[in-house]
């Protein structure tokens, strides 16, 4: 794949025109499956990459939906599905290179699926046994991040470091709507912006913050933001995996290049509840999901697909079965995740020791020994014989 | 009387508050529309609109910012911060700001707003969600803190605090939201900072506030079938605390266990324990023992339990204070 258009120089792009008051998007493919073309993105795709980003897709979308039962069946405590956003996500993440460093919020299971992380590892903070625990170095993909917009200024940071490093590696942060708002984004911004970081923020517009539309945290199109810090911004059709795979790759080159930060909107839609334990009946309409499921990422690509004949049976039912085993390995691989040692909350609170961890865990050692000498007392009995 | 869940109580309270005083404004991340993530606003969008109950873009500092700007303007606002982790990027706005501009304007203005945060564990979220940070409130003068235990001091204290001219950070114990309790709408309430006795007892005073307080009746209970009689105080108030409560009944049983899901290292226990030293040495037989948090991060859900005070963990406390 080769993305033939440079990035641009400084001036917020792609989106200057604007058609029944919505700002055009950069789009590649349209919902119907068919290749357009874009003055300044396009892209080059064999048939064998094609069907490697719909492999992404619907992998991505087969975990998440084994997510949600495991949720349901109590496997899981929470679940924040990302569905309708698979080609937000697998585009951008296709776009990195693996010395390229990512900063996803809590809902990048998609991006994750490319930088090769195990699924099962995202699922452990969600099951509550680990609150991450992956190894961010060994993809170059930080852990999750719940509170909203911090990770954009750990990104920045992160590419202030590889910018005095002389490395030509890029820095991705990832973020949604309603983070867009938080004074650490806009910090992540200026930073970024001052320092000509090679950062890249590409925001999820989902049009949803739990129950808050896009028009509670922007008057303005949030890819115009960028052009108030000095970078330039882009929106691009989220759905449309090539269009952000394109867009992605020119973002993270022109940040490779020197050319400092730039901020990619890709816009999509949250087509699930914004969490497992959310109920978005009480806020939004059925019309507007209906029209989006037909804007599906999936089904776009699948589309075009067909239409090129790029695509056989064989192919597809080959893909149905690696999805089913995926399922499985989550399943299985989730009910045979052990809940964690108590003392284990001990564990890693300082890397270099301290002494009040130390007597606590002491303290609770001995505590939870008192109970294995006095076994007429169980644990949660209203007794309290504990060999006082 | 009439039986209501704490979140119930919270919602009538506000909703009495809306209608009394048309400077109340209720504010936050997805009161409006939704009702709260808890529903703890849920119909107030509906009836009241859009111009008092207020959906706001998702900024915790901005939240609380412009709460201080629409008090300085006249109004009472009610704002919700969504999870006790997420009340940080207000800290700034709550510490430097809110706390400090009556001193600063030599009393020339009030800040009269209630700053509503969710708080403690027990529900089996992520991280960020299960927190006590109420100390690092406490810890700075200016700011009220409170916490109910049960629907009838939710349902009054949440109006006392809108009433109240000073800031009132006000915890309200999420995993007890769905806890049924009588209300007495119409009686004559406590001071919102008085302590109350919630179980009367002769051999160790246990002291709590919030989600806790239940855990230590629970105790009391357990503790009764043994022949052992505790008292339980509920705090109900943080700061200002109310020493007098506590220390009459240390003066009774000499022995007391304060209990906090919060950690102990410099948390709510230390002061009162530091306190009550002071106020009643001679009385005391045993040291002021603390069960609550250990100085780790809140741990994953599967591990909860394990952290926790829990019924185990306080009667150990029990055993050992009664020890001396
Ligand atoms: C600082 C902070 N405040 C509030 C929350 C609670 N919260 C979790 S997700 C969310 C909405 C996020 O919306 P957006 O940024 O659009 O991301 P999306 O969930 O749509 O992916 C909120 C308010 C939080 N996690 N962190
Ligand atoms: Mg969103």
């Amino acid at each position: 794949m080769s993305v033939k258009s440079t990035a641009a120089r400084r001036t917020t792009r792609g989106g200057a025109k604007r058609r029944g008051g919505e700002p055009e998007l950069v789009q590649l493919l349209t919902p119907e499956g068919d290749r357009v073309e874009h003055s300044e993105y396009s892209i080059d795709v064999t048939p064998d990459e094609l069907r490697g980003l719909y492999r992404d897709m619907v992998l991505t979308r087969r975990f998440d939906a084994e997510a949600i039962t495991l949720q349901r069946q109590g496997e899981l405590g929470l679940w924040a599905s990302l569905l309708g956003q698979e080609a937000a996500q697998i585009g951008s993440g296709r776009a990195t290179r693996p010395d390229d460093y990512i900063f996803p919020t809590y809902r990048e299971h998609g991006v994750a699926w490319t930088r090769d992380v195990d699924p099962l590892n995202l699922l452990g903070m969600f099951r509550g046994v680990n609150n991450g625990g992956w190894d961010p170095n060994e993809n170059n993909f930080h852990l999750y991040t719940i509170v909203i917009g911090s990770q954009t200024l750990h990104a920045t940071g992160y590419a202030m470091g590889v910018a005095k490093d002389g490395a030509d590696a890029a820095v991705i942060a990832y973020f949604g709507d309603g983070a867009s708002s938080q004074g650490d984004v806009a910090e992540s911004f200026t930073f970024a912006a001052v320092y000509n970081a090679p950062v890249v923020f590409f925001c999820q517009n989902n049009q949803w913050a739990i129950s808050e539309p896009t028009e509670k945290q922007s008057r303005v199109p949030i890819y115009q933001r960028a052009a108030g810090y000095g970078f330039p911004g882009v929106r691009v059709d989220g759905n449309d995996v090539l269009a952000v795979l394109a867009v992605t790759r020119a973002a993270l080159e022109h940040a490779r290049s020197g050319q400092g930060p730039m901020l990619v909107e890709a816009f999509t839609y949250r087509m699930g509840a914004h969490t497992t334990t959310d109920d978005p009946t009480r806020y939004r309409s059925d019309e507007e999901r209906e029209e989006w499921a037909s804007k599906d990422p999936i089904a776009r690509l699948r589309a075009h697909l067909d239409k090129q004949g790029l695509a056989d049976e064989g192919f597809y039912a080959g893909l149905d079965a690696e999805s089913d085993a995926l399922a499985k390995r989550v399943r299985d691989g989730v009910r045979g995740m052990p809940n964690p040692d108590p003392m284990a909350m001990f564990e890693n609170v300082y890397a270099d020791g301290h002494a009040l961890v130390d007597e606590e865990r002491a303290q609770f050692a001995e505590y939870l020994a008192s109970f294995e000498d006095a076994p007429a007392a169980s644990h949660g009995a209203a007794g309290s014989g504990k060999g006082h | 009387m009439t039986q209501m869940a704490i979140a119930k109580a919270l919602n009538e309270s506000l909703r009495t508050s809306l209608e009394n005083d048309p400077k109340v404004l209720v504010m936050g991340e997805d009161v409006g529309r939704l009702g709260g993530v808890f529903r703890i606003t849920d119909g107030l969008f509906k009836d009241f609109g859009e111009g008092r109950v207020i959906d706001t873009p998702l900024a915790e500092s901005g939240i609380v910012g412009t709460a201080i700007g629409l008090a300085l303007r006249g109004y009472r606002p009610v704002v919700e911060i969504q999870f006790d982790g997420f009340v940080f990027p207000a800290y700034d706005q709550i510490v430097t700001q809110l706390a400090k501009m009556h001193a600063r304007a030599l009393g020339k203005i009030k800040l009269p707003i209630v700053i509503r945060i969710p708080y403690g564990g027990g529900i089996g979220a992520v991280e960020h969600h299960s927190e006590s940070p109420e100390t690092l409130f406490a810890h700075v003068a200016g700011l009220k803190v409170v916490s109910p235990s049960n629907a009838s001091d939710a349902y009054w204290m949440m109006q006392q605090a809108i009433e109240c001219d000073d800031p009132v950070i006000f915890f309200e114990p999420k995993r007890r939201y769905w806890d049924k309790g009588e209300v007495a709408v119409s009686s004559v309430p406590a001071d919102l900072h008085k302590a109350v006795v919630a179980q009367a007892g002769t051999d160790v005073t246990l002291a709590a506030f919030g989600p806790m307080v239940k855990v230590c009746l629970e105790v009391a209970a357990a503790a009764a079938n043994e022949g052992r009689s505790i008292e339980v105080v509920d705090l109900r108030s943080i700061s200002p605390l109310d020493f007098d409560t506590v220390q009459a009944s240390v003066e009774k049983t000499g022995r007391l266990v304060v209990v906090h899901e919060a950690p102990v290292f410099f948390g709510t226990g230390a002061e009162i324990a530091a306190r009550i030293t002071e106020r009643s040495f001679y009385a005391l037989e045993a040291p002021v023992l603390r069960v609550g948090g250990f100085h780790a991060p809140y741990p994953p859900a599967r591990l909860e339990e394990e952290y926790l005070p829990g019924l185990d963990r306080v009667l150990d406390a029990v055993d050992r204070v009664l020890a001396y």
